[in-house]
């Protein structure tokens, strides 16, 4: 890969990371900050890619290190997510009021 | 495998988050965006473990350690109460900007191992993934700490605060220019960029105020996205680039909002260490004055009094882990023939959204939620409002008093209503230190104790009228 070619994927998507993000509504700020939050796990690849091509002590506990953190990230945070949005179900009106 | 499976792979992933990040636009859809985004996230992953750097030998150590990562994450993110959730976040989060840290210094090693020339971009993008990583790590986990009450929610400061920060920049920018101008021989100056980064991270957020922390942690969020996406640059990876870049953007876009919320510029959030100059001024109208004290019989009578009330539910409530209790209580009044809405702050709880998720577990409807702009003309009609462990959000302070570190912040107007009744633990002071003299007028009457008890003992009070 080229690198204007990394420097035009990164530069597009920043910008549909915003465009994305400014229509969302404040009830669902804080879903919304933890779901952005598990997408950035995605360094697991990173982690993975490092894990798995250690060799030696140190490199292996680092890349461990990295991977126990990036799975904590993405499992924990898809995880939380879900058992928030999970109470936003959608229900009949009230008929009570 | 063919490295252009892997990229569609990875490019499938990147429609996922993204049309994710869209469906989040709804409640209606926003759980199936989350769901598109685990798809995306496992397909990525899955395909990487193809990837010709890995060695089958490593395999099984991968496995190990995911399994223990996932069981730990998935044990936690149940567990959790939803009072918890800005620190889990930040927490979470920590991890992630350690995780891009480690990755980095790794990458490091290895361009001192290969024979390789030097490549510019390559320690660049190395250099800075390692700096904003490790800050969003160190930072991330004092933000915890003060959410977690492990700190002190106030800011700490002391003289030359600023100084220091400044300091450690410099010396952070002059070890960075050091490591790229003579390449990987300088292992302990990266490991010294590492550990001033760390330091950097927590004494800026130290000085801010533990009301301020969710947008710090929705900062930091946004710091390791954009790390993450420099970590794509490192391993020239697709799926970093993409995931990091959106999240780097939307957690700035979404920082911003939240300061618009509290009508603060985000510089004086991050360098205004609100609460530190507590309002200990004595020019208060109010000054030695002493609040009404009403008992819960009390504040049962007023309620089957009223036409309307309005409930502000604040973080006390969801301390007390009131919610279900207040939502019986409401629908008792309700049954009374009395119009009940809630109004929300975009501030409430401590995380913009994070009352509306509480109130969602107790299955308090929709329909019934007001947000500020909504309710706000409403208030000189009501009856009564009802405030259960509110505190910054209804100081009417924020209006006038240009010396109070709130001024400025849109509030609930809710002393224009008849008659406010706050049920709060004690006269303490709210999360950002400040006084409020909306519990000294005349108006006012306050019911103090735990607010779940309370608000149990208004609704049982409730009938006898």
């Amino acid at each position: 890969m080229t690198l204007i070619a990394i420097v035009t994927i990164f530069i597009l998507a920043i910008f549909v990371g915003i465009e994305v993000i400014s229509k969302v509504p404040a009830t669902l700020h804080t879903p919304l900050m933890s779901a952005t939050n598990a997408i950035h796990g995605v360094v697991l690849v990173g982690g993975l890619l490092v894990l798995g091509a250690a060799d030696g002590p140190l490199m292996t506990a680092l890349g461990i290190a990295a991977t126990l953190f990036g799975t904590l990230n993405v499992v924990g945070g898809f995880a939380v997510t879900d058992r928030m949005l999970e109470m936003f179900k959608v229900r009949k009106r009230s008929s009570d009021k | 495998m063919n490295p252009d499976i892997t990229n569609v792979a990875y490019l499938f992933a990147a429609v996922c988050f993204i049309v994710a990040l869209k469906l989040m636009n709804s409640p209606v859809t926003a759980r199936r965006g989350n769901r598109l985004a685990m798809v995306g996230m496992a397909v990525a992953l899955v395909v990487t473990l193809f990837h010709p750097d890995i060695k089958p030998a490593n395999l099984p150590i991968i496995a190990v350690t995911v399994l223990i990562g996932g069981v730990l994450g998935i044990a936690s993110a149940r567990r959790i109460q939803m009072t918890a959730m800005p620190q889990m976040v930040a927490l979470l989060n920590g991890l992630g900007g350690g995780a891009v840290c480690l990755v980095a210094l790794v990458e490091f090693l290895k361009t001192g191992q290969s024979s390789a020339p030097p490549d510019a971009v390559h320690g660049i993008t190395t250099i800075l993934s390692a700096i904003i990583g490790s800050m969003s790590f160190s930072g991330s986990l004092v933000a915890f700490g003060k959410l977690q009450e492990w700190l002190p929610g106030r800011p700490i400061t002391f003289k030359g605060q600023q100084t220091i920060n400044i300091l450690l920049l410099v010396v952070i920018l002059a070890l960075a220019l050091a490591v790229l101008a003579f390449g990987a021989a300088t292992l302990p100056v990266f490991i010294g960029l590492v550990v001033c980064s760390l330091i950097l991270g927590v004494s800026a957020v130290l000085p801010i105020g533990g009301a301020d922390m969710p947008v710090v942690i929705s900062l930091l969020n946004s710091f390791t996205g954009c790390a993450a996406g420099l970590a794509g640059f490192v391993l020239l990876n697709t799926a970093l680039l993409i995931g990091g870049g959106l999240v780097g953007a939307s957690g700035l876009i979404l920082t911003l909002q939240m300061c618009v919320a509290m009508n603060r510029p985000l510089g004086n959030v991050l360098f205004g260490a609100v609460g530190s100059v507590i309002a200990s001024s004595g020019q208060s109208a109010f000054a030695g004055r002493q609040p009404k004290s009403f008992s819960e019989e009390d504040a049962a009578i007023l309620l089957s009094n009223s036409e309307s009330v309005v409930i502000v539910p604040g973080y006390g409530m969801a301390v007390a882990q009131a919610q279900h209790q207040v939502k019986e209580m409401a629908a008792k009044l309700m049954a009374m023939g009395i119009d009940v809405k809630y109004a929300i702050h975009p501030v409430a709880g401590r995380m913009p959204g994070h009352m509306n998720v509480l109130l969602a577990e107790a299955d308090v409807p929709y329909d019934q939620l007001y947000e500020l702009e909504q309710i706000n003309p409403l208030f000189p009609e009501t009856d009564v409002v009802l405030v259960i462990g509110a505190n910054d959000v209804v100081n009417p302070a924020a209006r006038y008093d240009k010396s109070s570190p709130i001024y400025g912040m849109p509030i609930l107007d809710v002393d224009k209503a008849k008659t406010v009744i706050v049920l709060k633990r004690s006269m303490n002071p709210g999360f950002a230190g400040v006084e409020n003299e909306l519990f000294l007028m005349d108006n006012t009457v306050m019911v103090f104790g735990n607010a779940k008890t309370t608000v149990t003992k208004i609704t049982s009070a409730l009938d006898k009228y």
